[in-house]
């Protein structure tokens, strides 16, 4: 396969800032809904 | 409106006036770039000549900022920003006048960096007329964005820094428009600048429209 | 309630810090299964290029983001104007969840086509390119709307002057693109090479599976950031509230404390608790 590397760079910069980024965003909402009440948490049940 | 609008500009351009802020300090600093442009791009006529179109508009892009951090803090000193909204004035007219002021502000140092540009870096002018006139197109439309964004970060205690990321990739195309229409002026590049002017005078009228439009937004009171 | 039964109701709490909801997890679950199989079409199933042998591979993931960014700063354009309209909280965070997930993608798509480019056009950055310069503004202009969102600032404000700031930012795309074209009036993407019908099946085949799968993980994402969004300006309107009560509490507990004369320990947890 020609280009290996490049591939290799490509995809993986692809796919990993994805799942890094994914992963910080659902870390951050976890820690961030410890300082809001359950009922605020959603903006369905929020209701505003 | 206009009467309005020309009230707003009176105004800015008076305390301006009165505070010499940029006669001062803002056009030694236009000279300055271009002292700093012509050290750091060797001493070689031929560079300068070549560069002087897109150096003339990095400069005018940079002294905006200035301007238009200017502009805001006077807006805030003293509340006066409150004092507008009280005032009872169309939002459409302050902006068209705030605008207006800034456009004024900027011609006059787009005069002064001509000037030292043809001088210092011994570039002849072409097509005068053309000069001129996209000169004027691209400042209508940086003055509009700038008034636009010039508002935006009043209030939020960031102003200085958060107003360049803000405002200059926005200007990039009239950066490209004007750097073509200029380069055309001086004969350095083929490029029809008279085609350009068109695409600097399409960026200032739907910065205008969208100013006219945004600004009562920016105004009102929360 | 006895010391024993409140350890399972504390467990059910923590996880149900968690963000997720029954659609998140199963787009997570198809995410995880079909990332693998995208893989395997786009390394093993398809053939080289003629022209771009391998390097070809690399578009079935720059494609489908480069499309995903304009999603994605399309609806921070269409949340703005809603917002504007509506004056929604709603809309306002659909547009700020838009404007980092495509931030996120549009830098994706100027590395993935770099990466892509350094083999194919010998370059790692071409300026003559309309998309790549306009790709490039665009990624700055959206910088400076999350760097706008991140000063703290009243709510309303902060959400009105976004949304002029995202509005003008989607008006300023075409200004770039036309002014960028005029510029250099030579792009090197193989339009026609792509377009011309010449495509094998199967490739085109993997070019929708990347943007049903990509898609799928910017929906994620999306609706992920979203709800983070949502909990972070709860804690901007009432953290400020919530924060001041429990310094009232604890001021007064210590009060107590110092008028009983003796040192209550632990009287900052569990407010939720009985008593």
């Amino acid at each position: 396969m020609t280009h290996l590397g490049y591939l290799i760079a490509g995809w993986s910069i692809g796919l990993g800032t994805l799942a890094v980024y994914g992963w910080s965003v659902a870390r951050r909402a976890k820690a961030a809904a410890r300082h809001v009440p359950a009922d605020r948490r959603r903006w369905m049940s929020a209701n505003d | 409106m206009l009467a309005d609008a020309w009230l707003v500009a009176a105004k800015d351009l008076k305390v301006e006036w009165r505070a010499r802020i940029i006669i001062n300090q803002v056009a030694p600093f236009t000279l300055l770039i271009v002292v700093l442009f012509g050290l750091a791009l060797d001493a070689d006529p031929e560079t300068l000549r070549n560069t002087a179109p897109g150096l003339f508009w990095v400069a005018v892009l940079l002294i905006t900022l200035l301007a238009v951090q200017r502009g805001a803090a006077i807006e805030t000193s003293d509340g006066a920003q409150e004092r507008i909204l009280l005032s009872d004035l169309d939002p459409a007219a302050v902006f068209l006048g705030k605008a207006l002021a800034l456009l004024v502000q900027l011609l006059a140092l787009e005069v002064l960096l001509g000037v030292a540009i043809v001088v210092l870096f011994d570039v002849s002018v072409g097509d005068p007329l053309l000069m001129v006139v996209s000169a004027l197109a691209a400042s209508v439309g940086i003055a509009a964005a700038g008034t636009i964004y010039g508002v935006l970060a009043v209030g939020l205690g960031v102003r200085e820094t958060l107003l360049p990321i803000l405002l200059l990739p926005v200007l990039a195309p009239v950066l490209i428009s004007a750097t073509r229409t200029f380069g055309d002026a001086f004969d350095r590049v083929d490029a029809d600048g008279w085609a350009w002017l068109g695409m600097l005078a399409m960026f200032g009228v739907i910065y205008m429209v969208s100013g006219l439009l945004a600004y009562g937004v920016l105004l009102e009171e929360t | 309630m006895s010391s024993v039964g409140a350890a399972s109701p504390q467990t059910a709490q923590a996880a149900d810090y968690s963000v997720s909801s029954r659609g998140t997890r199963l787009l997570g679950v198809f995410i995880l299964v079909s990332v693998p199989v995208l893989l395997l079409f786009a390394f093993v199933f398809t053939e080289a290029d003629d022209t771009m042998e391998d390097a070809v591979r690399l578009l079935y993931i720059h494609v489908p983001v480069a499309v995903l960014t304009y999603v994605a700063f399309s609806l921070t354009a269409v949340g703005s104007v809603a917002y504007l309209w509506k004056r929604s909280r709603w809309w306002d965070t659909v547009a700020h969840a838009a404007a980092e997930v495509g931030v996120v993608f549009c830098g994706l798509t100027l590395v993935t086509g770099s990466i892509w480019g350094r083999p194919t056009w010998n370059t790692w950055w071409e300026w003559g390119d309309v998309r790549l310069v306009t790709t490039l503004v665009l990624f700055l202009v959206f910088v400076g709307y999350l760097a706008f969102r991140s000063v703290p600032a009243e709510p309303e404000t902060r959400a009105k002057r976004a949304a002029v700031i995202g509005i003008i930012g989607a008006i300023n795309i075409p200004i770039v693109n036309r002014s960028v074209e005029w510029w250099e009036n030579n792009t090197l993407h193989q339009q026609s090479s792509l377009t011309d019908g010449q495509l094998e099946d199967l490739t085109l085949f993997t070019w929708f599976l990347g943007t049903v799968v990509l898609g799928a993980i910017f929906v994620w994402l999306l609706i992920t950031r979203f709800r983070l969004a949502w909990l972070e300006e709860e804690i901007d309107r009432h953290g400020l509230v919530t924060a001041l009560e429990e310094r009232r509490a604890e001021s007064h507990v210590g009060v107590e404390a110092a008028v009983g004369g003796s040192v209550v320990g632990g009287f900052q947890d569990n407010p939720g608790g009985p008593q």
